[in-house]
């Protein structure tokens, strides 16, 4: 089953890539573009028999290695059959 | 005294660390490899730096699951002497043995330099030796050092007097141009609670000996040798802070 994982820097942390990704795109002229977060998208192609359960191990995984909470959230989406 | 001195896929300060402890300071010591499940009988154990499994996913993220590591931290648990340099304490964050998490650099860049810093606090098992204040020229290597913890964990590091290296001018004076990568607090170094884990960005293993530039990361290695092998080391605090003020 495909899920998708998500990981993003919490709001409050700042993002050193992120910030000179804008100040690129403000040099390219793209000055509407008000902030950038960088993060990871992760697809894990799971053997599970439902979403929930593909969503229930994608999340598992999240916690114990995808993303580190100190710094870290992350949002999972699994694609219905 | 004996080291174990752990390697990583990708560890790459491993014969640094070796060479520091055993060849300069005169001490046993082991490579222990990360599948391995014991340290044997190490009396210190030094996760060194480099860039283990690649640095992949995030900086010590999959070398936390290592065998090793479970030996590590009952070894850190029963009070055993722990010290993560590098990407070292980059594992030791991640795998919860001391508090908070690395991010980039503040510049982006990789800063491959010699800085100072400032010896907060000498009662961890690693700072013994030294003095309140004395300011050590000790090299840095890192793409993330910019170490961050939430605002309260960092004011519970204040607090419990955890922070024991912050980068300074080479007067000893925290200032924001001091700070190689954005820290919070210039953060180059903490403790945990029990103080025996210390972990820290810049590399002592790389200023032994004066014909490297300096050999300020001796007092470090000191320290722990000193605690274990008691007053009769042939290296004493005050040997070691001649050596501190002769590259200066």
């Amino acid at each position: 089953m495909r899920t998708r994982v998500f990981v993003t820097l919490k709001p409050s942390v700042f993002d050193p890539q992120g910030t000179t990704v804008t100040e690129a795109l403000h040099t390219l002229g793209y000055t509407s573009v008000k902030d950038v977060r960088q993060g990871k998208y992760f697809e894990l192609d799971i053997d599970a028999t439902s979403t929930d359960e593909a969503r229930r191990l994608a999340s598992e995984a999240a916690d114990k290695l995808l993303a580190n909470p100190v710094i870290e959230s992350y949002r999972v989406e699994v694609d219905a059959r | 005294m004996k080291f174990a001195v752990v390697v990583f896929p990708g560890s790459n300060c491993d014969h640094d660390a070796y060479y520091a402890v055993n060849k300069v300071l005169g001490q046993d010591a082991e490579m222990v490899w990360h599948k391995d499940t014991s340290l044997g009988n190490a009396d210190a154990v030094i996760l060194p730096g480099g860039f283990a499994h690649g640095d992949y996913l995030r900086t010590g993220a999959i070398a936390r699951f290592s065998p090793i590591m479970q030996a590590v931290k009952s070894f850190a648990a029963a009070g055993g002497p722990v010290l993560g340099i590098c990407n070292g304490f980059q594992v030791l964050l991640e795998a919860g043995l001391l508090p908070g998490a690395m991010l980039r650099n503040r510049s982006l860049h990789f800063r491959c330099e010699h800085v100072h810093v400032r010896v907060e606090h000498t009662d961890t098992l690693f700072t013994t030796s030294g003095n309140v204040g004395q300011v050590l020229r000790i090299p840095i290597a890192h793409g993330e050092g910019n170490y961050y913890a939430e605002p309260a964990v960092i004011e519970q590091l204040e607090n419990n007097r955890q922070i024991i290296f912050r980068y300074v001018t080479a007067s000893g004076e925290v200032t924001d141009a001091a700070n190689p990568n954005g820290s919070a607090h210039n953060i180059a170094g903490i403790t945990n609670d029990a103080r025996n884990v210390v972990g820290l960005m810049p590399h002592p293993e790389r200023a032994c000996e004066l014909a490297v530039g300096s050999a300020d990361g001796r007092v470090i290695f000191e320290s722990v040798i000193n605690g274990i092998n008691g007053v009769g080391s042939h290296f004493s605090a005050t040997a070691l802070s001649s050596v501190g003020v002769l590259t200066k």
